[in-house]
């Protein structure tokens, strides 16, 4: 019997095989890397204050240091431990939230289909920013409160795939065979559909999470996100705004740090798609 | 006679192919050498996988980036094409020679009409004008016996049946007159009806326009009727070549003999039993063998072919083979076998019926998506795709469902498993009343009552190894003490001839035989006292579909079970079953045992269908019956018989306005048809010349 992580090693040696993927995966794993890190290779604690404000880079603050003084390179570490944790939080919270709701769609079909899609449509008819600012200006900015409105802002486009998905591999003839034997609904959904969907599902969660980073982003920018003082890319965006002629670099780190993981998990997914399609 | 390599239209010699993988270099074509005079055709046959296809594709130096001629040369009208610059070869393609695929709905564009797609053939190759494009397009379309060509031109691809696609193609091919056309498998995906038409066509072609055809084809049917010379390939090389009535009668490798003796043949001989399938698949072409290619599948193989690789031997016929010993190949595909009396009874139907349905109707209802239908004023219109069908199936025996595709076959099917409801009429199933869906089954009809579906690639879940899918039902229906599970689906794998080390496979590793026969043996773990077997063979090799029909025949005796078997083919259907019905839209036109079904009387639509069969013996004379259009719409079907519209005997407005009558012969053999029984009686046996 094959080991289940043999195969999970097989499948990571499969995806490192396309060059897109393997240079996806390796901009991801190094901010992954920088975020577990990220108290011990930070010079400095993020919330630090310093002599100078609006310091240009130096030996001693490589990207120099933000108007209240702080390092940015610190922030920029520190920033990322939010930004890989949370994102991926509230996608899966967004799949398990959606997935169900894509499966029974899909699989039962008929007015339990058009209740639930009608619902995902009205959802889906508010443009998502809407959606953010609402909840969180309603419940106030925190960490939790973020996760959640990005994984309710999913729900929609989340749920619409799996039920497609789902629509394709409900006319499979294994599914007919197992509704033959008189399989239960519960074990036809789990067992023989949602294994067959599962792929993916996870390259398109692969990209929601950069989408996830955006809008984490977005919101620190506007300043919905999470919390001062703690460090977050788009907060830090936001922040260096008003200098962003005079001091580019309190601009430039955190916007290229942004950009370069959601580049790098859409080349990743990319790669994993490839696979996919190579089998 | 052989004609000198100048008179040919093509010629190529010992020509290889070779693709660059990641798993190393593929000789995916080896050392063949092949020539076509004007006029004639050329068969290519061989399984899937023995590199028919790039040999035509290399033919025309169409190959994909990582495939290469690494030696030989093609020599058209004695120019090398392998030497060619790209724009030689673009004026040579589409202009003298031309291509005619499988699939024609991927060959033709979708959102274009017919016409500019056929006269822009012209006006880029030919310099014609727009005009006379268009006049030469009609005259074409005429020629390949479309009906109304002008209407044809206006069209677009998806408008049109399969069969009229594939006949814009072949028109398509032939406007620049092209001094050679290569056809894949051109008739393959088409029902027998429509592609006995366009083997007529292609036949006359042949004689009208003096083109030089490469026709490859799987069949040894379809070859017999179109070729006048037949080359076999087996893994990448040719092993035999010769002209067509020598195949057939004195085929001299053993591979060849064992392609024709996979083919169930009808014949007024009488059935053979078992039929004898190659054992083995075709090797991966990176690692060929160093003897004999076939050495590992043949029955025949001494020490000499598994060590030195055999090249052409010349017989006494000028019939070349490869193969050391090829005269010790007899010809098991022609003579019928001297059957065991064992293989060759077939079951006895003693029991009283499984399956006894009376009356029933399947109708889905067409959605009126207009307008009108938005605002609640749509017509009520239903697909009749089964309506008012009894049938009864005995116990132990094997009841064969044919008709064309569209006649609904699959639905007829599906509602006796219960995978969809029926509208109205008896379902009774083993003395119990089944006319309901699955869900609502309960569990001791559900495990007598299993499937056996079409395609081999959506059969088994993908995420599941071959031991899991068997051990499932054994779990379910309990059929075996839990404990006994896996030593249980050792044995049914073994049955179906897969061994133990398919346990762990899953199915991506397995080839479509190898499926097939994975999902037999989940159908029949339960023991179930009936299998429906929708098209179980459509998808596989010659002898794969061999090897496939002796295991349910095996099953068969070994449990009892009633099997349901849906083909549109009719020799496997006679090669398998005990009793037949012919399917029209959504009726029973014919019934009764093989035996009656295969001679007169006859219904005509099965006299048709009969007649369109093919059959692998050129020698054979058959009186052609061809049907012209398709199936009509189960929409709106034709009042009356169903089957006038198309009806070659029809007798007059009594088959418009009345549902024919039920006429009755000896042994249970019914048919539904206005002539009287004593004329369809007169009828000239289809398979009448057969000794």
């Amino acid at each position: 019997m094959m080991l289940r992580h043999d195969r999970l090693r097989g499948a990571f040696a499969e995806l490192v095989k396309t060059p897109n993927s393997a240079v996806g995966a390796a901009i991801v794993v190094f901010w992954i890397l920088v975020a577990v890190a990220a108290p011990v290779i930070a010079p400095y604690t993020p919330t630090e204050m310093h002599d100078a404000r609006l310091e240009g880079p130096s030996l001693k603050h490589w990207l120099g240091t933000d108007h209240l003084a702080r390092d940015v390179m610190s922030r920029l570490f520190w920033g990322t431990r939010t930004v890989v944790a949370l994102a991926p939080l509230s996608v899966l919270l967004g799949i398990l939230l959606a997935a169900p709701l894509g499966l029974v769609s899909g699989y039962v079909g008929g007015r339990l289909d058009t209740l639930i899609m009608r619902g995902v449509d009205i959802l889906m008819s508010f443009p998502t920013l809407l959606i953010y600012i609402l909840i969180i200006t309603s419940f106030g900015p925190s960490v939790i409160v973020v996760v959640i409105s990005i994984a309710l802002g999913s729900i929609p486009p989340i749920a619409r795939i799996v039920r497609s998905l789902v629509m394709d591999v409900r006319s499979k003839d294994y599914v007919s065979a197992a509704r033959l034997r008189g399989e239960r609904r519960r074990f036809i959904l789990l067992r023989e559909i949602l294994p067959n969907v599962s792929g993916p599902i996870v390259v398109d969660a692969t990209i929601r999470i950069g989408y996830a980073i955006m809008a984490i982003g977005a919101l620190g920018f506007l300043g919905l996100g999470i919390p001062p003082p703690t460090p977050d890319w788009g907060g830090m965006i936001n922040e260096g705004r008003p200098w962003i002629f005079a001091m580019p670099w309190t601009v430039l780190a955190p916007a290229a740090a942004l950009s370069s993981m959601v580049v790098g998990l859409n080349l990743f997914a990319d790669g994993m798609r490839e696979n996919a399609q190579l089998r | 006679m052989t004609p000198s390599v100048q008179e040919r239209v093509l010629s190529v010699e010992g020509l290889e192919v070779v693709y660059t993988t990641r798993s190393g270099p593929v000789r995916a074509v080896r050392d063949v050498s092949i020539g076509i005079s004007p006029g004639k055709v050329l068969g290519l046959v061989g399984e899937s996988g023995c590199g028919k296809s790039t040999l035509a594709f290399a033919v025309m130096k169409y190959m994909p980036p990582n495939a290469k001629a690494t030696a030989g040369r093609i020599l058209f009208r004695g120019r090398d094409i392998l030497r060619m610059s790209g724009r030689e070869l673009n004026r040579l393609r589409g202009n003298d020679m031309a291509m005619v695929y499988q699939d024609p709905m991927a060959s033709l564009n979708p959102s274009l009409r017919i016409g500019p797609q056929l006269t822009e053939v012209l006006i880029e190759h030919a310099g014609s004008g727009a005009g006379a494009a268009r006049a030469a397009c009609l005259r074409m379309l005429e020629r390949v016996r479309m009906p109304d060509p002008p209407a044809i031109m206006e069209r677009y691809c998806h408008q049109l049946s399969g069969g009229q696609q594939q006949r814009v193609l072949i028109a398509m091919a032939l406007l620049t007159n092209p001094a050679l056309l290569i056809m894949d498998e051109p008739t393959t995906g088409l029902d027998v009806t429509v592609e006995a038409e366009i083997l007529d066509l292609i036949g006359e072609l042949k004689r009208e326009l003096n083109t030089a055809i490469l026709f490859i084809s799987h069949s040894f049917g379809v070859i017999s009727r179109v070729a006048d010379r037949v080359a076999v390939m087996y893994a990448g090389e040719l092993v035999e070549q010769a002209p067509v009535r020598d195949i057939f009668r004195n085929p001299r490798h053993p591979y060849t003999a064992g392609l024709l003796g996979c083919v169930p043949k009808i014949s007024s001989a009488g059935r053979r039993g078992a039929l004898s399938p190659i054992r083995g698949r075709v090797p991966a072409l990176h690692e060929t063998p160093a003897g004999c290619a076939f050495a590992s599948r043949c029955d025949r193989a001494r020490d000499r072919c598994r060590r030195e690789h055999p090249g052409f031997q010349q017989t006494a016929e000028g019939h070349p083979v490869r193969c050391y010993y090829p005269d010790s190949a007899d010809s098991p595909g022609l003579q019928p076998l001297p059957a065991t009396p064992d293989a060759a009874e077939l079951p006895s139907a003693a029991d009283a019926p499984v399956l006894q349905i009376e009356g029933l109707k399947v109708y889905y209802q067409a959605k009126d998506r207009g307008l009108a239908g938005m605002a609640g004023r749509h017509r009520k219109g239903f697909v009749k795709a089964v309506d008012d069908v009894s049938l009864a199936a005995d116990g132990n025996s094997t009841l064969g469902i044919v008709g064309e595709s569209g006649c609904g076959k699959t639905t007829l099917a599906k509602c006796i498993v219960g995978l969809v409801p029926p509208n109205d009429g008896k379902l009774g199933f083993a003395g119990m009343d089944a006319a309901r869906i699955v869900e609502h089954r309960p569990v001791a009809t559900l495990r007598e009552l299993q499937m056996i579906f079409q395609n081999p690639d959506s059969t088994l879940n993908p995420k599941r190894t071959a031991g899991e899918a068997v051990a499932r039902p054994l779990q379910l229906f309990g059929t075996v003490p839990s404990t006994g599970i896996r030593n249980e689906v050792v044995r049914l794998l073994e049955a179906v001839r897969l061994g133990e080390e398919y346990y762990d496979r899953l199915p991506a590793q397995l080839s479509g035989g190898e499926k097939q026969r994975v999902a037999l043996a989940r159908a029949f773990a339960g023991r179930p006292s009936l299998v429906l077997c929708d098209e179980p063979l459509s998808a596989l090799d010659v002898s794969v579909q061999a090897a496939i029909m002796n295991l349910l025949q095996e099953f068969q005796r070994q449990y009892g079970t009633t099997i349901v078997f849906i083909s549109h083919d009719l020799s496997a259907v006679y090669q398998l079953c005990s009793s037949v019905a012919v399917m029209y839209l959504g009726q029973i036109c014919e019934t009764g045992p093989v035996e009656a079904l295969f001679e007169p009387p006859y219904h005509p639509y099965t006299e048709a269908l009969l007649s369109a069969v093919p059959i692998p013996d050129p020698t054979l004379e058959r009186n052609d019956i061809r049907l012209s259009g398709t199936v009509p719409s189960a929409l709106d079907p034709p009042t009356g018989c169903r089957f006038h519209t198309r009806c070659p005997r029809k007798i007059g407005p009594v088959c418009e306005q009345e549902a024919p009558p039920c006429r009755g012969a000896r042994d249970g053999h019914r048919i539904y048809c206005h002539i009287d029984m004593e004329e369809l009686q007169t009828v000239k046996p289809v398979f009448g010349s057969v000794e």
